[in-house]
């Protein structure tokens, strides 16, 4: 017989060893995906812009719409204070946005904002936004926060109109609840 | 473990063995949980299969009949589920026991009782999945690549789906453990690496897959986990997560995964081929080189599933040309299949024509593939019933038919009886048919641009969609004659040849049929 229970716990050892190390490889996915998305510049929302070129084109005309929506029954008011602005491409613009607490607890919140269409997010460039940070909300507080963006002027000529929508999640806690 | 051993070993005669029940649950034997594993999968696959036809039911026709949309999502998704997890995964396993150490010379598997757990953890596994149609909210719905933010969603049913898959994927690693350490340390002598059968390499390489993929999918769905319950971020955007990034760690998984499911089928086809052709396999050498390329190439490719998911150019051709690069070895196969055949003394019993049909309609879904790799021509077919043909071909007439192939072939060694040659005809002839006629008119109406996992379709799809439905009730009821077979093989028949077959070789022809209990306790010398 070519039994050798020595030599099979060995390989034994050494493939536990292997399937140990690609557990946590799985794990390791996450700050790799996130050091790439960094490196290479993909899905930086939440940081602020740089832009370099502030051409205005003044012949054009552009609006940008609002819209504003809370995720989880998140018990928060959140609006702008303006529907829409109409400006021209490559403008500094500044608009305002509200949030109150509605709740009797304090609430860390986070916005995460989209465009329509979405190829108007490359030419979107916000300088100060409100999402590049957790906001924490005492109860009943309302809480009044700019948004500085330039939309620049190479946006495709069919576009017109680009819709900033913002969501905002509850941030200790996940949805728990049954879909 | 080492008094397991002992006991696994130990025993030459059935004297001590319990009888009943309990002999099954207690067995180490490698043949009696090689046929434990073949049951499980073939009733799983009638259970996911009656899934499969509830669907068609619903697709019969354009609008709601049967079924709530909600209900619908369900069914897909545990029909994925079964089908993969199930169905085509063990039944590969179920061969591995059975034939592995027949193939090789060895007493049984290296860690009889670790085999015994490995197999015991799957019913319970199967009653997770089939009890969560009933919690409320029902089974998971996210389908069965269970895509965040979906999954991080849904009811209990979600949770059970998840315990399901770590103890499937526990037993999995414990089984490829337990196939590598087989064959690398209990070969007869003179057994070397390049001597193995295909099959027995095939199986080598898989084990290594599994053990490199498995705990990676185990890490996905813990993350899935601990983001429902315990307030981790791992997927949600607003704690700075990233659902795209499930994607990416579950295609990792779920490509390797793919490959899973296909190279042990290769490994049946290169040893059905030699035989009915009375060659030797063409190109020894080549197909071992090309089944490691295949899984080393399965770990590059990962994102093909995902070119719409907003990746830079550069990435959606890296992933495109790596891709194409799989047709290369998978083509080598191809062509030493058909060399193989090449001026041989061909005869087409049951397990040849599944071989044929094998490569036949095999090859089909792998020009798909290629078709479905190329970045654009992905992007306007991505989720449409395109990718279900294109799947369906690969892993039913792929996988599935390699494992009917398989079972014909061995059959007579593990009953000792011969299958009944014209009902095993019937059950390819229809199968083939029948397999067609449901999924070709999918390419059709998933060029014509019909999204997958959707219960109502727009009235031009209608005349597929029938055709489509009714093709997949022959193919169910197909089975049932393959069941036929197969009990009516157990309970008698012919009495089959030790070398059952004229042109088969190998270890397991030398021994008789039905293959003893205990086979190989002084091992064979290969020359």
């Amino acid at each position: 017989m070519v039994v050798n229970p020595q030599a099979n716990f060995t390989t034994l050892r050494k493939l536990l060893v292997v399937a140990v190390a690609m557990f946590g490889f799985g794990f390791a996915l996450v700050p790799f995906y996130k050091k790439i998305c960094e490196v290479t510049g993909i899905n930086n929302v939440l940081k602020a812009d740089e832009i370099t070129n502030t051409q205005i084109d003044a012949a054009r005309w552009l609006t940008v719409e609002f819209d504003t929506n809370l995720r989880n029954d998140l018990p928060w008011t959140f609006r702008p204070l303006e529907k829409s602005v109409r400006f021209h491409p490559g403008e500094l613009v500044q608009v305002t946005f509200e949030i109150r607490n509605n709740s009797d607890r304090a609430i860390t919140g986070q916005a995460i904002p989209s465009y329509g269409p979405q190829l108007a997010a490359r030419y979107f460039k916000k300088l100060e936004c409100f999402c590049f940070t957790q906001q924490t909300l005492r109860p009943g507080e309302v809480r009044r926060m700019p948004v500085v963006f330039v939309i620049e002027k190479d946006l495709p000529q069919d576009v017109n109109t680009v819709t900033l929508s913002y969501s905002f999640f509850e941030v200790e806690g996940t949805a728990k609840k049954a879909g | 473990m080492d008094a397991a051993h002992a006991h696994g070993y130990g025993h030459g005669d059935h004297a001590h063995h319990p009888s009943g029940i309990l002999r099954w649950i207690q067995t180490t034997n490698h043949k009696d949980i090689g046929t434990l594993y073949l049951w499980f999968s073939f009733s799983m696959f009638l259970v996911g299969g009656v899934l499969a036809l509830m669907l068609r039911v619903e697709l019969f026709q354009p609008g709601l009949q049967v079924w709530r949309p909600e209900f619908f999502n369900q069914l897909t998704t545990m029909h994925g589920l079964i089908m993969v997890f199930g169905a085509i995964m063990p039944a590969f396993v179920g061969f591995a026991n059975w034939q592995i150490p027949m193939m090789i010379g060895a007493p049984d598997m290296a860690f009889a009782r670790m085999n015994n757990w490995s197999f015991w953890l799957l019913p319970p596994a199967a009653i997770l999945l089939v009890v969560s149609f009933f919690v409320p909210g029902g089974a998971t719905a996210a389908g069965w690549t269970v895509y965040a933010p979906l999954s991080t969603q849904m009811g209990p049913g979600m949770d059970l789906a998840i315990f399901a898959l770590h103890i499937m994927g526990a037993s999995s690693i414990m089984g490829s453990i337990n196939i590598i350490t087989t064959i690398l340390n209990m070969r007869a002598p003179g057994m070397t690496l390049m001597k193995m059968p295909l099959f027995v390499w095939t199986w080598l390489i898989t084990a290594y897959l599994l053990i490199a993929v498995m705990p990676v999918l185990a890490g996905a769905i813990t993350m899935i986990l601990t983001d429902r319950h315990f307030g981790t971020n791992f997927f949600n955007a607003a704690g700075g997560g990233d659902p795209v990034m499930f994607q990416h760690i579950f295609w990792f998984f779920g490509h390797p995964e793919v490959y899973i499911m296909i190279l042990p089928a290769f490994g049946i086809v290169s040893q059905i081929v030699p035989t009915f052709a009375r060659k030797p396999l063409f190109g020894y050498s080549s197909m071992v080189y090309a089944t490691s390329s295949i899984a080393i190439l399965s770990f590059i490719v990962w994102a093909h599933h995902m070119f719409t998911v907003g990746m830079p150019a550069t990435a959606q051709l890296f992933f495109m040309y790596a891709t194409m690069l799989i047709a290369v070895p998978t083509g080598v196969k191809v062509f030493n299949w058909i060399a193989t055949m090449w001026k041989g003394s061909m005869t087409f019993e049951t397990p040849m024509l599944f071989a044929c049909g094998f490569i036949f309609v095999f090859s089909m879904g792998g020009f798909t593939g290629l078709v479905l790799a190329i970045t654009p021509v992905d992007i306007q077919l991505q989720d449409t019933y395109y990718v279900v043909a294109h799947f369906h071909y690969v892993l039913v007439a792929g996988s599935l038919f390699a494992i009917f192939g398989g079972v014909y072939y061995w059959i007579p060694k593990w009953t000792g009886y011969m299958y009944d040659e014209t009902l095993g005809k019937w059950h390819f002839w229809l199968s083939m048919i029948f397999f067609n006629i449901t999924f070709f008119p999918m390419h059709f109406s998933g060029l014509a641009g019909m999204p997958r996992r959707i219960p109502d379709y727009a009235l031009q799809f209608a005349d597929f969609n029938m055709i489509s439905t009714v093709g997949a009730f022959g193919f169910g009821l197909s089975q049932l004659i393959f069941l036929w077979v197969v009990i009516k093989c157990i309970r008698g028949g012919q009495k089959a040849a030790d070398q059952t077959w004229e042109g088969a070789e190998g270890l397991e022809w030398t021994l008789p049929s039905p293959a003893p209990y205990h086979t190989f306790e002084t091992p064979p010398v290969v020359k």
